[in-house]
């Protein structure tokens, strides 16, 4: 088929949609993605959702299926008062990194932006999830959905067995500790066979304590917990017999808290396998968005091109498009930080250009693909090898820093003012790329803290380190809200010092000791 | 491969469990709200306001999802920034006031930084909060008496009656089959007859065989015709009427009148505790009564129906006389509210001064005349905060409040209470409820 072939008809001609018509619409773009675009994906599920259901959706951090906490519904309750208030526009889909792919359309979406939206979502996020390396290596594609079932299902047994109350407090201090419940460096320590068999054993008590009188239970218990402590051959400093440090906390309290049960433990597990599935979307916000981005946008200009889809479709995603990839200047009232749609189509666009069109600067800048006839190769490459962090670092060209016009303002506590350092120049795209990219590295962006010592022949005091970066300080109110929760979860007193990350020197220390323990003693 | 799946007409709710959580998590300022939103508003809004439920505010205080986050001020950062106009290296500025934060690009999680977290209750939700603790559903059964009016309802069918009466559906149907019984021509089989027999008339030069027939197909016609002549389309035997008998039906609608004195004695303190309790006497009714209406009766030295504003806030002077009240109410009732089809409800709070000897007149006017028509009368005495003496014996108190005693040992529809802060008046309302079964106190 061809432009100019006489008996290509436009797919749809009206607003409507209908599931056949979606089905035709599908195999339309899916010939060009797989075949012209060469994605990769997973089989596509697309379910048509209410406005209502989108936000059900919303509130469960977009999963499908969730266990239930107060805190989904407190989001529910403020998503469903703005989008009421017309202050907030729902997402035209939400698209879920499972197999087979799930991805939620809205129902009021026209033909026209149904068929955009399988671009992005059915096809751009997911070849996405389906081939970039963090996906493959940290998160279960298959497996989600029956963990997610299994969640739900044993809190919703723990809830019936312990009381809302009990599992609430549980639910509560593990969601504080989320961001602190994955790992970020090395690759969670794989469950030996015994831990696996007394997971196992653990679930199954859980399963048939009903049946059984509750003195089984406690010496399975027992003789887990042992197993968990001198699993890591026998050492003589309890450092190394805790793993410490640890820079996973719920991890660390899962297995050597000295107070939780078993049901607590598995619950801790829950959040933090959820957190850690859901690691690797914070860290490719602009890749997943730009690979998206990109796909649909090529997705619907080549259906154009063969005459599948009329101008008016066109024209009609396209002003959608161009909404989505706005990004309002620094002193705009709408400027909210860099658009990751923006920022992550500008760049794909510009990698496919440096292929077509290198001009000198690309040369020197991007040897390795400028000039690249296979510009689709190399965009594949990239979605599939790097991260936000990785991928602002090896592939933002000049030229967008200057169609951007990035600059860099330094932030000094110390100085009254603050000092425009970088701007879009010659002298300063290595340092904007670098600072850009650091942005986005969550390593920086998060606090580092970690587990380092906890004495459990002692006073069982669970010391944490922040190491601090630049001199910032955590958000003093939520620290101390914060570890009431981990002591909650430990069972006895909890400290963290806060270290300056280059000197090692103390910069403060804050305790749950009542009483002059809460304020932090600025050292 | 694709698939897809229409979730519309999934079940609704899914994340009920999640609210009730949430609700229950802030139960506590939640409760608070609803407290305070019967307080402010108005009596007749109160009954209004709960259908689209209730706009609460909490403090985002209560449900905070803390988390280990870096703060957005102080140390050393470098930011990037979009959208350079004229700035060069080296420009120097002040650090602008409120933080020139990094914006939203973590898309602020829990809305944190408003004052508070806005929600609307649902009608159910909201009178469920409202009514925590009082057992509402029992208080209805003890409490609506039915009274009963006549009317008519549908009783099946006859064979006689008028024309706007028929039943179409029955009488076609028992036509239908009287005709399928009977043999009844069809229009379709009467006009292939004649077809036919046109047909065979126009041959111009008809056999013998088509002569014979063409006679038999007119004697057929004949007896057709002659059939259809007989067994009617609609024969008297085919008609049904409906029919309507009278009956006694339920009428559940309910009066409530507000007395109240309006004497300079009566402060705004003294008024918010009756308009609280006049607050929820009306919801309650409202819930057990298809129709309710309130009627505001206040009095000083003399008495008048006036609007709620008024009742309310509009100031009066004047002495204190209570038998006013009551004879104003008798006469509306007279006018406007016959007994047999109003269930009658009486509210009086005072501050329990009255005049001269007119305590007597109360008593007998309440005895005679108003207690044997209302279903229930409640008297709420409001009495000064510092004043616990008298809130904790009841055989003290002034003429009005020891004349109502005596009415209340004949009439178990009549109760009375005194209260002094507006954390009693739910206690209060619970007792006034929950008392004609749980026998006398008080």
């Amino acid at each position: 088929m061809t432009l100019d072939d006489p008996v290509t008809r436009p797919l749809f001609d009206g607003s409507d949609w209908t599931f056949e018509l979606m089905g035709t619409v599908h195999d339309a773009i899916e010939e060009i993605a797989l075949n012209d675009l060469g994605l990769d994906v997973y089989p596509n599920q697309i379910e048509i959702i209410s406005a209502e259901q989108m936000l059900d959706a919303y509130s469960c951090v977009g999963l499908p299926l969730m266990y239930q906490h107060w805190s989904f519904g407190k989001h529910f309750v403020r998503d469903e008062t703005y989008y009421r208030k017309g202050m907030m526009g729902l997402a035209y889909e939400i698209v879920i990194n499972s197999n087979p792919c799930i991805s939620y359309n809205m129902e009021e979406n026209t033909m026209a932006m149904q068929t955009l939206v399988m671009a992005h979502a059915a096809f751009g996020h997911n070849h996405f999830f389906k081939n970039n390396y963090l996906f493959q290596d940290w998160t279960d594609a298959a497996g989600i959905h029956d963990y997610l079932a299994f969640a739900k299902n044993f809190i919703a047994d723990c809830e019936e067995r312990y009381g809302l109350d009990e599992v609430e407090r549980v639910l509560d201090a593990a969601h504080a500790l989320r961001d602190q419940g994955v790992f970020r460096y090395g690759r969670p320590p794989k469950p030996t066979a015994e831990e696996l068999q007394a997971m196992q054993r653990q679930r199954e008590g859980h399963e048939s304590q009903r049946s059984v009188l509750d003195l089984w239970t406690d010496a399975t218990l027992g003789e887990t917990r042992e197993e968990v402590s001198v699993e890591d051959r026998a050492i003589s400093s309890r450092q190394s017999a805790l793993n410490l440090p640890q820079e996973n906390l719920l991890y660390f309290l899962e297995k050597h808290s000295p107070v939780l049960e078993a049901w607590q433990r598995e619950i801790l597990r829950i959040v933090r396998y959820l957190a850690q599935y859901l690691y690797p979307q914070k860290q490719t916000k602009v890749m997943n968005e730009g690979c998206a981005t990109f796909s649909h946008y090529y997705i619907i200009h080549r259906l154009y091109e063969k005459g599948l889809i009329t101008q008016g479709a066109l024209m009609e995603m396209m002003h959608s498009h161009t909404n989505v990839i706005m990004q309002p200047e620094f002193d705009d009232p709408r400027f909210s930080g860099l658009n990751p749609y923006a920022l992550g189509f500008a760049m794909m666009m510009d990698i496919r250009r440096i292929c077509e069109n290198p001009t000198e600067e690309d040369r020197d800048w991007f040897p390795e693909f400028a000039g690249n006839p296979d510009w689709k190769s190399v965009l594949l490459q990239a979605w599939a090898n790097y991260r936000d962090e990785s991928f602002i670092l090896q592939f933002l060209s000049p030229k967008l820093m200057r169609d951007f016009k990035l600059f860099v303002i330094t932030d000094d506590a110390k100085s009254p003012e603050l000092v425009v350092s970088q701007i879009h120049n010659r002298q300063g795209y290595r340092e904007i790329r670098r600072l850009l990219a650091k942005s986005y590295d969550l390593a920086y962006q998060e606090p580092d803290i970690q587990v380092t010592d906890a004495d459990l022949k002692g006073d069982r005091e669970l010391k944490l380190t922040h190491q601090m970066l630049d001199g910032i300080d955590l958000v003093d109110a939520d620290r101390a809200e914060v570890l009431k929760h981990i002591k909650a979860l430990w069972g006895y007193e909890v400290s963290m010092t806060g270290v300056n990350r280059e000197t090692g020197a103390k910069v403060y220390s804050v305790s749950t000791r009542a009483p002059e323990g809460m304020d932090p003693e600025k050292a | 491969m694709h698939h897809f799946i229409d979730r519309r007409r999934n079940p609704k709710g899914k994340s009920l469990g999640n609210r009730q959580r949430f609700l229950r998590r802030t139960k506590g300022h939640v409760k608070e709200m609803v407290d305070k939103s019967v307080r402010e508003r108005s009596v007749k809004g109160g009954a209004e306001g709960p259908d689209t439920g209730e706009r609460v505010t909490i403090p985002v205080k209560g449900i905070k999802e803390p988390r280990l986050a870096q703060s957005p001020q102080g140390g050393f950062r470098q930011r990037v920034y979009p959208g350079n106009k004229d700035f060069v290296v080296g420009d120097r500025f002040k650090r602008p006031q409120g933080g020139a934060g990094q914006g939203g690009r973590e898309g602020s999680d829990s809305g944190e930084g408003e004052d508070g977290f806005s929600f609307n209750l649902t009608r159910e939700e909201y009178l469920q909060i409202l009514f925590d603790g009082l057992e509402l559903p029992d208080m209805i059964k003890k409490n609506t008496v039915e009274t009963e009016t006549i009317g008519t309802r549908r009783a099946g069918l006859t064979t006689a009656g008028t024309p706007n009466n028929l039943n179409l559906i029955r009488t076609m149907r028992n036509s239908l089959g009287r005709r399928i019984a009977l043999k009844r021509p069809s229009t379709r089989e009467f006009e292939e007859l004649e077809d036919r027999i046109l047909a065979l008339e126009a041959l111009d030069s008809p056999t013998a065989n088509e002569l014979q027939l063409l006679k038999d197909l007119q004697a057929e016609l004949e007896v057709l015709r002659r059939k259809r002549k007989v067994v009617g389309y609609i024969d008297p035997l085919d008609l049904r009427y409906d029919t309507h008998v009278p009956e006694k039906i339920r009428n559940s609608q309910a009066v409530v009148f507000c007395l109240m004195d309006v004497s300079g004695s009566m402060q705004e303190r003294e008024k918010d505790l009756a308009k609280r309790f006049f607050i929820l006497l009306n919801l309650f009714l409202e819930r057990a009564y298809e129709h309710s209406e309130i009627v505001f009766v206040r009095h000083t030295h003399h008495a008048q129906e006036v609007d709620e504003e008024t009742f309310f806030y509009a100031r009066e002077t004047g002495g204190t006389i209570v038998s006013t009240a009551l004879t104003e109410m008798e006469k509306i009732i007279e006018d406007r509210y016959p007994p047999d089809e109003w269930n009658i409800y009486g509210a009086q709070a005072s501050d329990g001064e009255n005049f001269g000897n007119d305590s007597a007149k109360c008593e007998a006017l309440l005895n005679s005349v108003l207690l044997p028509i209302c279903q229930y009368y409640a008297y709420v005495e409001i009495v000064p905060e510092s004043d616990t003496a008298l809130l904790n014996d009841p055989g003290a108190g002034g003429d009005l409040w020891h004349s109502y005693r005596r009415v209340k040992e004949h009439w178990p529809n009549f109760q009375m209470l005194r209260v002094s802060e507006p954390a009693h008046i739910y206690p209060m309302f619970r007792e006034l409820f929950a008392k004609r079964s749980a026998g006398d106190a008080a």
